[in-house]
């Protein structure tokens, strides 16, 4: 039992918990206890020397939207923002159900009236309560739904990023002709800024994406975001990618070769599993990269997520500013943390032996 | 016998320029079906760079090596080779590692048939236990269990053995050797096995086959292994046959290597003209 819960800590990156385990089956209670020292001792000493510096520099920073906010300010001011959220969705709920029930009636009186035969003025009635049951609550979006928002567009991003960039980097693994046709492009545009990216993407999108608004599946402005978080991340997964292909055992090949595989059947067997590891190396680091992109991306675009949430605080200028600038700043370091675990764990399950840890 | 695997007047280098070494040189072998070949050599004389040539995993320089009296160019399943470093997929399960093999060369078979075929070839090398556990989870004679089961799922008309045991310790290799000779017996397979152990050849062959040392290493006087099978590792030691064979082939090996130290040393190529640093 507790082996499992060990092997089940150790398989979604917790290990750092399994000392308490060891420590309830009664195993070096000593060694336990530093372990747990170290885990999480070490790591709360540090949390609370930053806290404790960060209140003394507050008290004494003054800027032109008042005192740096401390600790607690921001603090409440996620308090305040997780509030707005739930009143929002308590208002939407409100304005649905009027909404319904207004649709109710329109729709009874026009089936009164098409039993006595006025068919025009009825449905003239049921298109009105078409608008009613459609009406859309125009209240901006909270900052939940920013969140959301932002993990949307860096997912969306990502994925493409890896849809290019894995097999362009099985490509470049296989062929050397084509790693060095490729490779002074990719160094070239590797260390390119997202901000020199985004005007780029947004002038081709604008251009290229003509689809009215009413009938369009993205806004403009996240598809300018997801393609230059795209732009910007497929380098890492593309370099790994490349990478692990080129560098895939010989001897493996040798036996691909014995079987006489065919080129699609080697590629599949033996080359993407054998460089697997490196590829979700690559995604993780293509995916912080990514998350890192998105904020300065949807700033710029107007993407209604974190980065604009960012932008919009910082232009309206408002005594919170700062404290709400700051909840962002540890939302977005935390979402980023998340999914990097995300990505360990992920490499952990198709990591095979001991060495590819 | 028909001969089945040929390699006629084989030479093969590597490098280029002033470092180019020739590994083999004027290296001429014949088998014929059905016989067990040993080829004993020092290590760094180029066993593994011949066993590549008659696998066509290498192409020879000069030379050439023929299958069924025809030139084999490309590698192919009916030459069976069992590397040296078992070249197990390290992501796949023992059962997987051999379903590769039997799906690839037996793709026209009905699935089940497959199935069948994997599982026999896994209970012959006796891991019938250990079909789900990775590579990593196993012993390294283990892991040449299943290459062994591999190969040998393929149904190779030879059966090349590249050390197969040198990386294993003296009881797994003693295991190992008589399970060789037992499932070469069951199999009635044609076989070349690459050793630097003279008494594993012995043990195990029709025929030792000295390779010289290299660079510039060819195939030396023959000693055919005329002691009667079933060969039993515990009386052999003590038969006067086999002792004086012994004798034979270590002897000649010694002779080749005390021969190939004269030689060499005269070879050398100067040393680089350095002038020493004069110390402060």
């Amino acid at each position: 039992m507790s082996t499992k819960i060990l092997k089940a800590l150790d398989a979604v990156g917790l290990e750092a918990f399994s000392p308490f385990v060891l420590l309830v089956r009664g195993e070096e209670a000593r060694q336990q206890w530093r372990r747990i020292g170290l885990n999480f001792g070490a790591p709360l000493l540090a949390l609370l020397v930053f806290v404790a510096a960060w209140s003394a520099a507050s008290r004494n920073v003054m800027t032109k939207y008042g005192a740096l906010p401390s600790p607690s300010m921001v603090a409440q001011e996620a308090a305040h923002l997780w509030a707005a959220h739930r009143q929002r969705r308590a208002d939407e709920a409100a304005f649905r159900a009027e909404k319904a029930a207004q649709a109710a009636e329109l729709e009874a009186a026009a089936n009164l009236l098409r039993a006595r035969g006025k068919a025009a003025q009825a449905d003239a009635l049921s298109a009105r309560a078409h608008v009613a049951r459609t009406a859309r609550f125009s209240a901006g979006p909270s900052y939940v739904d920013q969140i959301g928002t932002s993990l949307k567009t860096v997912f969306a991003g990502f994925l493409v990023a890896s849809l290019v960039a894995i097999p362009l980097g099985v490509l470049c693994g296989i062929s050397p002709g084509i790693q060095a046709a490729l490779n002074p492009l990719i160094q070239i545009f590797k260390p390119v800024s997202p901000l020199a990216w985004l005007p780029i993407v947004m002038i081709c999108v604008g251009a290229l994406y003509t689809t009215p608004p009413a009938e369009a599946w993205f806004e403009k402005s996240f598809l300018s975001s997801a393609l230059t978080v795209a732009l910007c991340s497929l380098w890492p997964t593309l370099a790994n990618t490349a990478l692990g292909v080129a560098s895939v055992d010989r001897d493996h090949l040798n036996v691909a070769r014995v079987l006489r595989l065919g080129t699609w059947t080697r590629v599949r067997k033996i080359v993407i599993p054998s460089a697997l590891p490196m590829i979700f190396a690559g995604l993780r680091i293509s995916l912080g990269v990514g998350w890192m992109v998105l904020i300065a991306a949807e700033m710029l675009a107007q993407n209604p997520g974190l980065g604009k949430f960012v932008w919009d605080m910082f232009q309206n200028g408002s005594s919170q500013t700062l404290a709400q600038i700051m909840v962002a700043v540890f939302t977005i370091g935390s979402i980023g943390f998340a999914l990097d675990r995300l990505m360990i764990v992920l490499s952990r399950s198709v990591s095979y032996g001991a060495t590819a840890r | 016998m028909e001969v089945i695997l040929e390699a006629r007047r084989v030479a093969k280098s590597f490098g280029v320029g002033a470092s180019r070494t020739e590994v083999l040189h004027d290296v001429s072998l014949e088998v014929r079906t059905g016989e067990f070949v040993a080829i004993v050599g020092f290590s760094g004389s180029g066993k593994s760079t011949l066993v590549s040539l008659l696998a066509g995993l290498l192409v020879p320089d000069t030379g050439e090596v023929l299958f069924r009296g025809r030139r084999a160019q490309e590698p192919g399943p009916e030459r069976g080779l069992v590397f040296q470093n078992y070249s197990l997929l390290p992501w796949l399960t023992v059962e997987e590692n051999v379903r590769v093999a039997v799906d690839q060369v037996f793709a026209d078979r009905p699935v089940k048939e497959r199935r069948e075929r994997v599982r026999s070839y896994l209970d012959m090398v006796g891991l019938s236990a250990a079909v789900e556990k990775k590579p990593s989870e196993l012993s390294g004679g283990m892991r040449q269990r299943v290459s062994l089961a591999r190969t040998l799922s393929m149904s190779p008309s030879v059966l090349l053995l590249d050390e197969p045991l040198g990386a294993l310790d003296a009881l797994t290799r003693a295991v190992l050797q008589d399970e060789i000779a037992r499932i070469r017996e069951r199999e009635r397979a044609t076989v070349v096995l690459i050793t630097n152990d003279v008494d594993e050849g012995l043990l195990l062959a029709d025929r030792v086959l000295p390779l010289t040392p290299g660079p510039r290493a060819t195939l030396g006087q023959e000693f055919p292994v005329d002691l009667p099978r079933p060969r039993e590792r515990t009386t052999i030691n003590h038969d006067p046959r086999f002792k004086e064979l012994r004798g034979d082939i270590l002897g000649y090996l010694d002779g080749l290597r005390a021969r190939a130290r004269r030689e060499g040393s005269a070879s050398l190529a100067p040393p680089p003209a350095l002038t020493p640093v004069e110390l402060r």
